[in-house]
């Protein structure tokens, strides 16, 4: 709590210095607008003020600063107008009872948030499965590990128009599966570092003890190397899922989809309403903090009930 | 039917192979390390082609890795233009500017433990952002050339190692610092000499994670507007015209450079933190 009075003086200094950038940053098109109204601007015409920096203009024509703060298709929209739309998408639409309609950035963020799950559960599991083959084998230890650092030097990206054409022709219909698949492969990797740590985290002493007590290979996995392990994973599954959040919207940003919040931002960019951009955008990072929050609870939860010191 | 029979006896022997490899005398000698995943990638690309051959897949669904290496062979001219405008000029000045710029902003922070403490957790929460959305708004205020897509690079970048950055300044212990203090050491002769070098391993952590996250931020940019050249304009234009063999070997180049990529940047670290546990080798 002591951090939270630092932490809104921030938030406030960005949000300041947000708004004044406005300004230089729209004052061409506003110029524009006034000039096309009949105001007289400093210098005439668009292509004269090309070569004029945005301050020096601001300077010259101060009446019309205040016209960029308010325009249509603004170049840096005002946290005002960011804001407003949002509210335009989301909770206006809930009052009307218009939630699902496709206007509605609550259908995309459910669109986006059904894909992040399916692949966050898919690369966890891919994680953990991997994660105990190579604990408990030498050969995959060995082969398997140095490919899974280079799979994520690999970018994503680049690989994501194919995953989308192979699934298309294999017969899978629509675009959750492949989207899921990317962000299950952005996903996998954190997972399985970290419970390869985890696995390998109790000491000889505690494994000696266990074998003392004669315990079988599946009892000491179950009874001392699968707890020792939780605290890592959660750390993982946190990374993961924003990780898995990237996957999914990087998934439908280059493919053409038509819903979800990387539509948006895609649809947005094709028809030039920068607005709806922005507003997807404040969508998908409130959709990662409330997924990381929501992990972030679960841990604290999971953990104070297993004895762990938090 | 013979190619998939053929694949999975390669399989077999290739596994047993391997199994023989980790489990002899050598096991631990650097030839048998490099071997064993070596190995293990080849049989991928053997399973990849005798599938493919096998059952038939059309070229313009999956091409086999042979044909292509051969489309690779056969357009060397066009993929190093395409290398040149995306990773040299896009993501490698994206990438330079993003580290410079969160280093300095870092040092900055540090300075303030108000500020740390504001910015630290915001840091953290803006890293886990999906912030490739904002290559469209980018590419609109920059135009259609590289520096829109450095930017896009600088702002994907710059959270990773701002936040690595400041927490590896606060990595030094009371002890040390007074030690600096008894000295007479000032603030920047502690910051060199103690307080950075300390700093290392969690800055070349979050330069780490920036190289795939520069590479990732160059092509998507140029999903969203390019001049004719670049990866990310050859992939999409690629899939769009079905030379789906010109797409794997683009994305055969971005496997090789982000591993390179990550491989210089790893191997700088070794040099510069061979002090720390993590990095030392037993002799």
């Amino acid at each position: 709590m002591r951090n939270l009075v630092p932490i809104l003086t921030v938030l406030a200094a960005i949000v300041g210095i947000w708004w004044l950038a406005v300004a230089p940053m729209n004052i061409r098109p506003a110029l524009d607008i006034a000039e096309r109204g009949g105001a007289v601007v400093v210098p005439e015409g668009s292509v004269e003020r090309r070569n004029v920096s945005a301050f020096k203009l601001m300077l010259d024509n101060r009446a019309y600063v205040a016209v960029g703060y308010d325009l249509k298709r603004p170049r840096l929209p005002t946290p005002a107008q960011v804001g407003e739309e949002f509210w335009k998408t989301t909770g206006a639409m809930v009052a009307k009872g218009r939630a699902w309609s496709k206007r509605s950035l609550i259908y995309h963020a459910w669109v986006t948030l059904q894909s992040t799950l399916w692949g966050f559960f898919l690369g966890t599991t891919v994680g953990i499965l991997g994660a105990v083959a190579i604990v408990y084998s030498r050969v995959m230890d060995r082969s398997v590990m140095p490919w899974a650092i280079i799979s994520q030097t690999v970018p994503i990206v680049a690989l994501a128009p194919m995953i989308i054409v192979v699934s298309n022709q294999v017969g899978i219909e629509g675009r959750g599966v492949p989207k899921a698949i990317i962000s299950a492969y952005l996903c996998f990797f954190p997972v399985l570092v970290s419970m390869v740590k985890g696995l390998r985290s109790p000491t000889e002493q505690q494994l000696d003890l266990l074998k003392t007590y004669s315990a079988s290979g599946l009892q000491s996995f179950f009874k001392l190397r699968l707890p020792a392990s939780v605290p890592y994973l959660f750390t993982a599954l946190k990374i993961g899922i924003a990780a898995a959040l990237v996957g999914t919207i990087v998934g439908e940003l280059p493919t053409g989809a038509i819903s979800g919040l990387g539509a948006r931002i895609l649809i947005g960019d094709q028809f030039g309403t920068p607005l709806a951009i922005w507003s997807a955008l404040i969508c998908a990072a409130i959709l990662a903090g409330v997924l990381v929050s929501a992990i972030d609870i679960m841990q604290r939860v999971t953990l104070r009930k297993m004895g762990f010191v938090s | 039917m013979i190619w998939i029979i053929g694949i999975l006896v390669f399989w077999a022997l290739a596994w047993a192979a391997n199994v023989r490899l980790v489990h002899s005398a050598y096991a631990d000698t650097t030839a048998v390390r490099i071997a064993v995943p070596v190995l293990f990638g080849i049989t991928i690309l053997v399973l990849w082609e005798g599938l493919v051959r096998g059952f038939g897949v059309s070229q313009i669904i999956l091409p086999p890795p042979s044909q292509v290496l051969v489309v690779f062979a056969q357009s060397t001219d066009l993929l190093w233009v395409d290398f040149v405008q995306t990773v040299l000029k896009g993501a490698l000045r994206g990438f330079l500017i993003g580290a410079c710029a969160a280093f300095v902003v870092a040092l900055l922070i540090d300075r303030s433990v108000f500020l740390t403490r504001g910015l630290l957790p915001i840091g953290n929460f803006v890293a886990a952002l999906p912030i490739v959305g904002v290559a469209p708004i980018l590419v609109n205020w920059f135009g259609f050339d590289w520096h829109s897509k450095a930017a896009v690079v600088v702002v994907m970048v710059f959270f990773p190692i701002l936040v690595n950055t400041v927490q590896g300044l606060r990595e030094t212990d009371a002890m040390q610092r007074d030690l600096m203090r008894t000295y007479a050491a000032g603030y920047f002769q502690t910051l060199l000499k103690l307080r950075i070098p300390a700093a290392m391993p969690f800055i070349f952590n979050g330069l780490k994670i920036a190289t795939t996250l520069a590479l990732i931020g160059a092509i998507v940019a140029e999903y969203f507007g390019s001049p004719t050249r670049g990866m990310g304009f050859r992939i999409s234009t690629g899939v769009g015209s079905l030379s789906i063999d010109l797409v794997w070997a683009e994305i055969f180049v971005s496997a090789l450079v982000g591993s390179a990529f990550y491989g210089v940047v790893a191997w700088i670290e070794k040099r510069v933190t061979f002090w720390h546990p993590s990095q030392r080798q037993a002799k």
